[in-house]
């Protein structure tokens, strides 16, 4: 009797508050890079994409009503459950407000200090990489270029068929028609309708015969002439014509230099590549087209591939310099243009042999400091350590050496991680927008 | 067909868990004969759509509507519910159904066919009976408006966000949100929403507006006629009286009409907000009996197929177990408790009203000496259903019976004393204070402040005076006050003050 439907609405478009949800990002933005900020030191640098549940403060996304406080005036509360109270018992009422009652628990816009939600991993890089960039990114050029971009550049007489201007097209086939008095349909219609009507006539006369004979030869000139002047003709087709141009862009290689030797025990191996993978996710996040050379180094120094760089293990003695040296090399043979921006991030313990310092400075004022754009080094120390170099000025040899480096060049930045929450608030420092604009 | 015959002869509508559309419709079919022929419901067309479990996220976070206008509230309440769910804190929702002609019912996919079945008869006959034949219903909204006019606010929305930006919209819509339970007529009936009426009336205004809309209007002295010439179009409500009556209960349509600041859009959308609030309103006010009533339509037709043998055992085994978990109620010293359940306590009244016309005792003869084996529960159900909300439907059905099952108490709250007093139990000396008591926790009344405008100073410094009649000395939240209203300074445009009436107690800060 009353008509019903079933309708399948699960080929509906999904995410439809997708919108709501960015505003709501948008809204809490404050508080959940500071939220994601926190939650990064515990975890794994792996792991920093992954998908994350996040807590934040309701503070900004809080939605205020008028309420009834949870206490005070008089009132009263049914409550199911009686198992042995009679009339005249007296209950004592809990510290806090979470009432016996607990009918107004949950009056809306209440008890949610704590909002709890999900991240995607593409929310969490973004608002963790939000204000972080390489600085002093600047030797833009042309050449050697990689990147195009397609430009509209008037137009062709040949091309694919989805590049088919048809307006272009059209055009030129009426001003041809036009020129060259192509005969109308109308025309020829109207010829075909006087010819009809003349042979229609009963008994037609000597005029009328005349009249056939012409009109049919007209038919048949306007007709010919319509064969050889197309309608469309391959002379009106047009395309749409594209050009590729190139586009400035800025070359920039970084290169990783990581102390591997048997000073590093795995503690601080570990964290070190804590840190370069942070930075090898942040460049290829940001920075497509970074290219990123890894060097590690014991008592000689070697280029390696990412996956050796991250997962191989190899120990030895420690010569900082060579790495330096190998850095050098690569350098000259690959990147000596001068349109590259060079980047270096350094991990050590700050152990080396002795005199090498000295040499590696040499090399840094020499050598490195002009042409590259920052030099980041992080000394690994462990957590005794750390409390006895509290001082910046005080530290193993490399790391006095590389005060003194710091000192001339405002590009070189030091920093020291002891422990595996040091990692991301070091890598914020290191490359967040205001220290590059230092 | 020719192959069925083959087979036993089974009534069985199916056995599968898995549904398909023709098992869904036959189905509907036996459910419809129940609820219509035997239940005498009378229902909206229903119309059913089948959504996933993604899609059932959607609808949750915009008030459960399939239309919604875009705010970031809405985006909090999904990013909670999508965490919960994934979880696995809290499962979804099996159904959710709107008031709306025809009624709009939405099932799960997940759904096995017993539960697609329990589903349809609890929201498509249930619900849908409360919806078309409950009083606060047909009086205070528009079921056959309101997706129009959602469609008309979600349009005009982001209409307005296209002109004046996000945050201008999005500021609005927060302070507008912050009054919306002070945004709905209790005791004056509202005016009908009329869609196009209503949309072509603001288009035409919007559009007028931008025609004559030219900057040198800032720069010209103002005419004498209009004291106030803003933009030009917006005489409507320089027509409508400047000031409705004083005190108005209805703080969004007071400011509405006669802040002294807000632009015609900024109006229209505090209208859209308010009409919302309004359509909302009676669904408040009748959580116990809405669910109620289609919980106990949604076991009484499972049986009768079950008894019909169109169910198996299986099935109705399948349906107790879930019927019975959403019935469930905690006592009060249980941890699961978290007040009291309005699917349980509708469905025990509801049932215990079929008890009292069918089996009564000498007792209910006492106290309801009209329904007392009267036998035609149907029709008292019925009434009951059309003519009340939770409030009064609690205080003139609470059966002894239902309070001694459900063993309430009362306990007594006196502000400066550090215990509660248990003032009655289930017996004969406390049935009628419980029942007092229960109704007037369903009182909206008394769950709600009661704050209402009583002055607008528009001829002096325009400062407007909000005045909070404390319900038995209960203060207001004290942060949340603030907040609320920071967000009416915002719409008035000047000072405002919030005094609470003189109460004994000193909350008055």
């Amino acid at each position: 009797m009353s008509t019903h439907h079933f309708i399948d609405r699960r080929l509906n478009p999904k995410g439809k508050s997708l919108a709501n949800r960015q505003r709501f990002l948008r809204r809490a933005r404050a508080q959940i890079k500071d939220a994601v900020q926190k939650s990064l030191k515990d975890r794994n640098v792996s792991d920093v994409g992954k998908e994350h549940q996040i807590s934040i403060d309701s503070k900004g996304t809080r939605e205020p009503r008028f309420v009834h406080s949870q206490s005070g005036g008089t009132r009263e509360h049914v409550v199911p459950g009686n198992s042995d109270f009679v009339p005249g018992d007296e209950i004592r009422k809990p510290r806090s407000g979470q009432g016996g009652g607990g009918k107004q628990a949950s009056q809306s816009g209440e008890g949610e200090d704590d909002f709890q939600f999900t991240l995607s991993e593409d929310e969490i890089l973004d608002i963790f990489f939000d204000d972080l960039e390489l600085p002093n990114l600047v030797k833009t050029q042309l050449k050697e270029i990689k990147t195009f971009a397609w430009r509209r550049a008037g137009f062709t007489v040949a091309g694919s068929p989805t590049n088919l201007n048809l307006v272009r097209t059209m055009r030129n086939s009426y001003g041809r028609r036009l020129a060259l008095k192509r005969p109308s349909a109308d025309e020829i219609a109207e010829l075909k309708a006087r010819l009809f009507a003349l042979e229609a006539k009963h008994d037609p006369s000597e005029a009328d015969r005349e009249e056939i004979v012409r009109v049919v030869a007209e038919l048949e000139e306007l007709e010919r002439k319509r064969k050889w002047i197309p309608y469309l003709d391959p002379l009106d087709v047009r395309y749409n014509a594209f050009q590729a141009s190139p586009v400035a862009t800025s070359q920039a290689v970084m290169f990783c230099l990581m102390d591997v030797s048997g000073s590093m025990g795995e503690r601080e191996k570990d964290l070190a590549k804590r840190f370069f993978m942070l930075l090898h996710l942040f460049l290829k996040r940001r920075y497509e087209k970074v290219s990123i050379v890894f060097i590690r180094h014991t008592h000689e120094a070697q280029e390696v591939d990412e996956e050796t760089f991250f997962y191989s293990r190899q120990s030895g003695g420690t010569i900082v310099s060579t790495a330096l040296e190998e850095m050098l090399k690569i350098w000259h043979d690959r990147y000596a243009t001068e349109e590259w921006n060079v980047y270096v991030a350094q991990a050590s313990d700050g152990y080396t042999q002795s005199g090498d310092a000295a040499h590696c400075v040499d090399l840094l004022q020499a050598k490195i400091m002009p042409l590259c754009q920052y030099y980041a080094y992080i000394e690994i120390l462990d957590e005794r350590e750390m409390e006895v170099f509290a001082d910046e000025e005080t530290g193993a040899e490399l790391w006095r050496a590389y005060r003194l480096v710091h000192k001339r060049w405002p590009n070189f930045a030091t920093k020291r991680i002891a422990r595996p929450q040091d990692i991301f608030p070091v890598f914020h420092e290191l490359f967040s927008k205001e220290s590059a604009e230092r | 067909m020719s192959l069925s015959s083959d087979k036993p002869a089974t009534k069985l509508l199916f056995e599968d868990a898995d549904w398909d559309f023709p098992t869904l419709s036959r189905v509907y079919d036996a459910i419809e004969k129940v609820a219509l022929e035997d239940l005498k419901l009378d229902v909206y067309p229903n119309q059913i759509e089948v959504i996933s479990s993604e899609q059932m996220l959607d609808a949750y976070s915009a008030h459960g509507m399939p239309l919604m206008y875009q705010h970031w509230s809405f985006g909090k309440i999904f990013a909670r519910e999508e965490t919960m769910y994934r979880k696995g804190y809290s499962a979804l929702a099996y159904e959710i159904v709107i008031n709306a002609n025809p009624c709009i019912s939405f099932l799960m996919e997940e759904n096995t066919t017993t539960m697609q079945a329990l589903v349809t008869a609890h929201a498509a006959f249930g619900h849908n009976h409360f919806f078309k034949n409950n009083y606060l219903f047909r009086q205070w909204t528009d079921a056959e408006g309101i997706l129009d006019y959602l469609n008309f606010a979600k349009l005009y929305i982001a209409k307005c966000e296209e002109s004046y930006g996000h945050e201008a919209v999005e500021e609005i819509l927060d302070s507008a949100h912050a009054l919306m339970d002070q945004g709905v007529f209790r005791y004056k009936r509202p005016p009908r929403l009329s869609r196009e009426a209503q949309t072509e009336r603001v288009r035409k205004r919007l559009e007028y507006e931008a025609e004559r809309f030219s900057d040198l209007w800032r720069t010209l002295p103002k005419s004498e006629g209009r004291a106030d010439d803003r933009s030009g179009g917006d005489d409507d409500w320089e027509e409508e009286a400047r000031m409705p009556g004083l005190p108005e209960e209805n703080i969004l349509y007071f400011l509405e009409k006669v802040s002294p600041t807000l632009r015609p859009w900024q109006r229209e959308i505090l209208r859209i907000v308010r009409n919302i609030a309004q359509y909302f309103y009676p669904q408040k006010q009748t959580k116990v009996m809405n669910e109620g009533c289609a919980t106990f339509v949604h076991h009484y037709i499972m049986h009768a197929l079950f008894e019909q043998g169109l169910i198996n055992e299986g099935s109705l085994l399948e349906f107790l177990h879930s019927h019975t978990s959403v019935v469930f109620q905690p006592g009060f010293d249980d941890p699961r408790y978290s007040g009291i359940n309005p699917y349980a306590l509708g469905f025990a009244m509801m049932t215990d009203i079929r008890r009292i016309c069918t089996e009564p005792t000498d007792e209910d003869r006492d106290w309801f000496p009209d329904l007392a084996g009267s036998q035609d529960w149907r029709g008292a159900l019925k009434e009951a259903w059309a003519n009340f909300r939770d409030e009064s439907f609690i205080q003139q059905y609470l059966s002894p019976k239902v309070i001694r099952d459900f063993r309430f108490f009362a306990l007594h709250d006196e502000e400066n004393e550090p215990v509660y007093r248990v003032s009655a139990i289930h017996n004969e000396q406390g049935y009628r204070d419980v029942r007092d008591a229960l109704a007037t926790q369903y009182d909206l009344g008394q769950i709600e402040p009661n704050i209402q405008v009583v002055a607008a100073d528009l001829k002096g410094d325009r400062t407007l005076r909000l005045k909070h009649l404390p319900n038995r000395g209960r203060p207001l939240h004290e942060g949340m006050k603030i907040q609320v209203l920071r967000h009416v300074e915002r719409l008035w445009g000047y000072n405002v003050e919030l005094a609470t009436e003189a109460a004994p107690a000193p909350e008055d800060e």
